[in-house]
């Protein structure tokens, strides 16, 4: 994860404090400020000079998509109408196995997540419930470690990933497995403080009552802290999923066979070269379906991801 | 109490991280690496000391990721700090040994009146003809086929082979065939293959189609440690310097294959006594500096003033306009930085098309700085909104009144009460906003690939970040060279630590972990 946004955790209380706040709540108007309510037009022109600012790559896409000449001098940021020739074009194409990019980019993304997810969950419970020996510089490291892309030791990976394919085939590289295992070892530093935060937020006073009841820790963290905590558990793995999903320096080296390639990847090859040109139909065919999973997480649990967001990853 | 079914599922479990951890064990030692036997042997040990025991409960919830951390974040880090006292790269990437048996196998030359073989050159099925390891498919005078790569020479199976009159292989089954051009195109990767035999001899191309096998010119005394080419009269005679065979007569003529070795501090000096590269070291890290700094600014002002814009009680559709503003920060990046690429095509792309201009955004200096600001604009702006947003909220509506009673207008209440309560607040998510940015490698990579590629040095882009840079060093070019890359890569490192050291100090989470 760290490879792909390093998300800097920030103060937790901060943290609460912008997610809580995030979802909006009603602000009752100033008495004195009732009967101005005809000067917001303003507004809503600069607002919609935002929206056409922040949408016109996206008509593009959406246009060059569904333009039926497919590449790049034909098209216009309007659609000139409405065809499936270039999604035709892009299931059709044997050497590029579209179906295949979008079935590992989410076999990556969602074992990823998961693996992440339940990795940073019991080492958060850790940082949250137990007291050891080395548990603030534990902490302090792993804050630490998020401010150095693993991305840095690229060439490190590269090398290690293809000495552990020497040995075990099935984790080496042009492999998910390998890949994700790449990505589990940034799991740790970019969630844990995000998942600390919130798990503090539990009484202790219910492991308390727990541990009187007979509980043993693994009851309690599984059946009782795991289920109380859900909401931040949805929003890392939102937060990882979108992250490994949008992945794409260590995935291009990676992967290389054109079989295991992710989305990006892929997509990434389409544009190379001298067919760029003729491609682009089919790319932006291609980026639009693509796209689609992660707008839809995205417009789904806008409140998690909002709340995450504030101190989560930064784009 | 426990029930036992959770018992069994524990016992279940760490019986199959320690069987996994045997395995690989016996795997390695196979591959004969002593080190990670070890290793591994430490790791099952470790799992069935702190899972199968009572004590150490914090351990059991930090085990797995502090093991995934160690081995593949912080262990990738101090190979790469290894690394970068090597030279490893491109003609160093082997042992000695290896390279005195690929020198040995590569003098391969035609015994007069021996057969030649029919060859096809291909690579794994699907793999990628440009890159991927030519394999060579050769049918022997007999009629034989066998498969052929620098590890060594099998047969291939007759079954759904076909060949040509000639005996020339033109489909097999697993493996992709190169076209004649696309043989061509890679002639640089061919005249280097060599296939060893059993009898201590190889097997070459010749041209694009035939190979002989011969017996090897180069010999190897261990004794002397001198390599030998009895082709030349008199026979040259190639002695070990500098991590290369160097011709003892001649010091200027090596062999192109030498061997990996540590060079000390070499490739940290390179960098900061070269005058090319220490210049374009130093452009580049303005550039990224100021990218990234840049980049956090707009994208920064831009999310605060549309926040300042919705931030209205009274305005409607509010969650209209933020589940649309988020779309940019929505997509992947690989989509909206590839799209921005097509858009700011010089010929065809529509932002040349709807300004009118004929600006060649990629290929010049200043217009491919220019679009990246502009793309890193729209890419981060709708994180700045939402995080403005989340903090404009935070800002109690009475100190603005007090203000306004206390006769500030709008603007002076924005410089005055709002800026410096929203810079509290957002203060650290921009200096991770900042840390984020001056190692953005997808945005760089995809949009210019660092390029163009105009200064003095051709191999410094004009757009490149640090880390673009090194990333290039490493994976493309003619000549890879790890080592130095690493070196680049260690020097980012040790510019991030001090960069982050303010930013670290302010953090409050530095003070109080409860």
């Amino acid at each position: 994860m760290s490879s792909v946004n390093a998300p800097v955790p920030a103060d937790p209380r901060l943290e609460k404090r912008l997610e809580s706040e995030t979802h909006e709540q009603p602000t009752p108007p100033s008495p004195g400020r009732r009967g101005l309510g005809g000067h917001v037009w303003w507004r809503h022109l600069l607002g919609i000079l935002a929206l056409v600012w922040a949408l016109f790559p996206i008509l593009f896409i959406y246009s060059a998509a569904t333009n039926p000449s497919g590449t790049l001098n034909t098209a216009s940021l309007l659609p000139s109408g409405f065809s499936t020739v270039n999604f035709q074009a892009l299931f059709n194409d044997e050497s590029r196995p579209y179906w295949t990019w979008y079935k590992n980019s989410m076999i990556v993304s969602t074992i990823g997540a998961l693996g992440a997810v339940f990795v940073g969950a019991c080492a958060a419970f850790a940082f949250s419930r137990l007291r050891f020996k080395g548990r603030r510089p534990g902490m302090m490291f792993l804050l630490l470690t998020t401010f150095f892309p693993a991305l840095l030791a690229i060439v490190a990976m590269y090398i290690i990933f293809a000495g552990i394919g020497d040995v075990l085939p099935a984790f080496g590289l042009n492999t998910l497995a390998g890949l994700i295992l790449a990505y589990l070892g940034g799991a740790l530093g970019a969630n844990v403080w995000l998942l600390k935060g919130y798990f503090d937020t539990v009484p202790r006073e219910l492991d308390e009552a727990a541990i009187v009841d007979g509980a043993s820790h693994v009851r309690i963290f599984f059946t009782m802290t795991l289920r109380l905590v859900m909401p931040i558990l949805v929003t890392v793995f939102m937060l990882v999923f979108v992250g490994l999903y949008g992945e794409f320096m260590l995935a291009s080296i990676f992967l290389t066979d054109v079989d295991t390639q992710t989305l990006g990847v892929g997509l990434y090859g389409m544009t190379l070269g001298n067919e760029a040109n003729t491609l682009f139909g089919r790319f932006t065919a291609g980026a639009l379906l693509a796209s689609l999973p992660v707008m839809v997480l995205y417009l789904a649990f806008q409140r998690q991801l909002v709340g995450g967001l504030t101190t989560g990853s930064v784009k | 109490m426990t029930k036992p079914i959770a018992l069994a599922i524990k016992w279940v479990l760490i019986a199959a991280a320690v069987v996994g951890a045997f395995v690989i064990a016996t795997k390695l030692a196979e591959a004969g690496n002593t080190l990670a036997v070890v290793l591994a042997g430490m790791v099952g040990l470790g799992i069935l000391a702190i899972y199968a025991t009572r004590r150490g409960v914090p351990l059991k919830y930090l085990a797995p990721g502090v093991l995934l951390m160690i081995l593949f974040q912080l262990w990738p880090v101090v190979y790469t700090a290894n690394l970068s006292f090597t030279n490893y790269g491109d003609g160093h990437l082997y042992s000695k040994e290896e390279s005195v048996t690929d020198i040995v196998a590569q003098s391969v030359r035609e015994v007069p009146g021996a057969p030649r073989y029919k060859m096809s050159v291909a690579v794994k099925e699907r793999a990628s003809v440009e890159t991927a390891d030519l394999i060579l498919l050769l049918t022997d005078p007999a009629g034989a086929t066998f498969v052929g790569d620098t590890s060594g020479l099998k047969p291939l199976a007759p079954e759904g082979v076909t060949k040509a009159p000639s005996g020339k292989i033109l489909t097999a089954p697993g493996y992709t065939l190169l076209t004649a051009r696309q043989v061509n195109a890679r002639s640089a990767d061919l005249s280097k293959i060599a296939v060893p035999t059993s009898d201590g001899g190889g097997i070459k191309p010749v041209g694009l189609s035939e190979a002989f096998e011969g017996k090897p010119t180069m010999s190897y005394d261990a004794a002397t440690d001198r390599i030998t080419d009895s082709s030349t009269t008199p026979p040259t005679v190639y002695a070990p310097a500098d991590a290369r065979w160097t011709n003892v007569a001649n010091p200027s003529q090596t062999l192109p294959q030498g061997w990996k070795e540590g060079v000390g501090l070499a490739n940290y000096t390179r960098i900061f006594t070269d005058s090319t590269l220490r210049e374009g070291f130093v452009s580049i890290f303005l550039w990224n500096l100021f990218f990234a700094i840049f980049s956090v600014l707009s994208t920064f002002l831009l999310g605060m003033l549309i926040a300042l814009l919705f931030n209205d009680p009274r305005l409607r559709f509010k969650g209209v306009y933020r589940s649309l503003l988020i779309l940019p920060y929505a997509l992947p990046i690989f989509v909206t930085a590839l799209v921005w690429k097509g858009m700011f095509n010089q010929d065809y792309g529509i932002i040349n098309q709807l300004t009118g201009l004929n600006v060649d955004w990629l290929g010049t200096d200043l217009g491919a700085k220019t679009a990246i600001l502009l793309t890193n604009l729209w890419l981060g702006f709708p994180y700045m909104f939402i995080v403005c947003t989340g903090a404009l909220q935070s800002i109690p509506q009475d100190v603005r009144e007090a203000a306004t009673i206390d006769g500030a207008n709008a603007f002076r209440t924005l410089r005055s009460i709002i800026m410096p309560l929203l810079l509290v607040a957002v203060g650290p998510l921009l200096l991770a906003s900042f840390a984020f940015n001056f190692n953005n490698f997808g945005l760089i990579f995809l949009l210019t690939k660092g390029g163009p590629f105009n200064g003095a040095d051709t191999s410094i882009g004009s757009s490149d970040l640090l880390i673009t840079y090194a990333y290039r060093l490493a994976f493309s070019g003619s000549a890879p060279n790890y080592g130095f890359a690493a070196a680049v890569s260690v020097i980012i490192f040790i510019i991030v630590a001090l960069m982050s050291i303010p930013g670290f100090r302010r953090t409050k989470a530095l003070e109080e972990i409860n």
